[in-house]
């Protein structure tokens, strides 16, 4: 063989359209779990207002409270942890072999579950936002 | 053409002509159903050839040796359509009757040799396992992903020859029967659960399907550890023999490279349950380095 052609990746993601469920459980769990990662940094973060005494931890609460964004955010995380914990219980079905052959239901079941459930939290969530 | 599929009215003979036998009411129901089938099997054809009687395919084309062929580009060929025609059927057809140089594998045409994976329309199957009826069209055919192109569609399979042999996929019992010629007889239950891991074809499409194995040239891959799950699994072999499968199984690049995303499970033509395979590898591996009694 005197020669041959590299393709490189070809499944890239430009080529998302064709993934799987198993494929966009697995983005979406890497996803949510760094975006998880990312909330506790700033969760500390907040939290730690608090070592300036009690006035500036309320404070900062209610200024951040009072934000429409944060509000918004605060849904979306929500949405992020939902979805993370009950495809991290689907996968850790997959690790015990348990019905993998509806792995790709499971997974639509995660998806379904954490829109309701999101759905659900709104009013709470942005209640007096407005 | 070597390729065509026998016509349906080929299938009709004239076995019926002595008539009088006491059978012949139900035969002649079971004609005129025949006869109906094949109406109905006629018009289809028809039908076929008033819309739809060709199939556009794009197939990718790279020559090295040819100057003007190593840049890789697609090329488009209107195959007539027969009935029950393949991806395989049409590419032997365009080979056969628009350019001889077209290059791809191929031998059984029975999804048995397992030569004839590639990337049809976006995900790895065989050829000659997929019918054009089932595809939107035009049908893209690209050799699989992430291996080397030598030629047209065909790639260079020796790295995932190399994993495969990697996890020595042979028998070899710790202890051989006394007697010379005596079997070396496998329990029922113990055949059924090797069972399907036995129907591996070597086609590389799991591999191809792969993310990790694309992003780790050493990860054994999928078939490899669906082959070494064929022996560990194997009661006949013993303990010792598991033991040291194991061992190359549980390797760095081994099955704890697999994050469960079901791509080769969703590719594989033998319709092998790899990605169970690999789960359960991971446990037996655990099971044997965690011992608390
Ligand atoms: C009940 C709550 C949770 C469950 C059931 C859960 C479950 C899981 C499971 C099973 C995995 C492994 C995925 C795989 O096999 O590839 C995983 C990965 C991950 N989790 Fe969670 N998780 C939970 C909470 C969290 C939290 C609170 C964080 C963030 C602080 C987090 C961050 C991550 C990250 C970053 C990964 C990806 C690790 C990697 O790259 O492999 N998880 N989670
Ligand atoms: S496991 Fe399936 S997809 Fe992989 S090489 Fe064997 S037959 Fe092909
Ligand atoms: S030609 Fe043998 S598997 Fe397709």
């Amino acid at each position: 063989m005197s020669q041959s052609y590299n393709r490189g990746l070809i499944e890239d993601f430009g080529r998302w359209r064709e993934f799987s469920a198993g494929m966009w459980a697995w983005v979406f769990h890497k996803f949510t779990g760094w975006v998880l990662v990312g909330y506790l940094f700033t969760h500390i973060a907040v939290l730690s207002t608090a070592l300036a005494g009690e006035a500036a931890y309320t404070g900062t609460i209610q200024t951040l409270e009072g934000l429409l964004v944060v509000r918004i955010l605060e849904v979306g995380l929500l949405a992020v942890a939902v979805f993370h914990i009950l495809n991290g219980l689907r996968l850790l079905m997959v690790d015990l072999g348990i019905g993998l052959e509806s792995q790709d239901k499971s997974f639509y079941a995660s998806l379904i579950l954490t829109g309701a459930i999101t759905v659900a939290s709104v009013p709470t969530f942005l209640a007096g936002a407005f | 053409m070597s390729t065509q599929v026998p016509k349906g009215e080929e299938v009709e003979s004239t076995t019926d002509e002595a008539a009088s036998s006491p059978g012949k009411q139900r035969r002649d129901t079971a004609k005129a159903d025949r006869a109906g089938q094949q109406e109905k099997q006629r018009e289809a054809e028809e039908r076929a050839k008033a819309n739809e009687d060709t199939v556009q395919i794009k197939v990718f084309r790279y020559d090295p040796e040819v100057e003007a062929k190593q840049e890789p580009r697609f090329d488009e060929f209107h195959v007539p359509f027969e009935k029950g025609m393949t991806v395989l059927d049409s590419l032997m057809y365009a080979r056969d009757h628009y350019d001889p140089s077209l290059t791809f594998r191929h031998s059984c045409r029975q999804a048995i040799c397992g030569s004839d994976a590639f990337f049809i329309n976006g995900s790895q199957r065989l050829g000659c396992k997929t019918q054009l009826s089932d595809l939107d069209e035009p049908v893209r055919i690209e050799p699989l992903p992430h291996q080397d192109v030598v030629k047209d569609l065909v790639v260079d399979m020796d790295h995932f020859y190399e994993q495969m042999h990697a996890v020595e996929p042979y028998f070899d019992p710790d202890e051989l029967p006394d007697g010379e010629l005596e079997e070396q007889r496998q329990s029922r239950a113990n055949r059924e659960k090797i069972k399907m891991s036995t129907r591996c074809i070597w086609c590389g499409a799991c591999m191809s399907s792969c993310n990790i194995a694309a992003g780790d040239n050493q990860y054994l891959g999928p078939a490899a550890i669906n082959k070494a799950y064929r022996f560990a699994m194997d009661e006949r072999e013993g303990e010792a023999r598991k033991q040291e499968r194991l061992e190359i199984i549980e390797q760095e690049h081994g099955v704890w490279r697999c994050q469960t995303q079901f791509s080769c499970t969703e590719v594989c033509p033998k319709d092998i349950p790899l990605t169970e395979h690999i789960q359960e590898l991971k446990r037996e591996a655990v099971k044997s380095n965690l011992k608390f009694w």
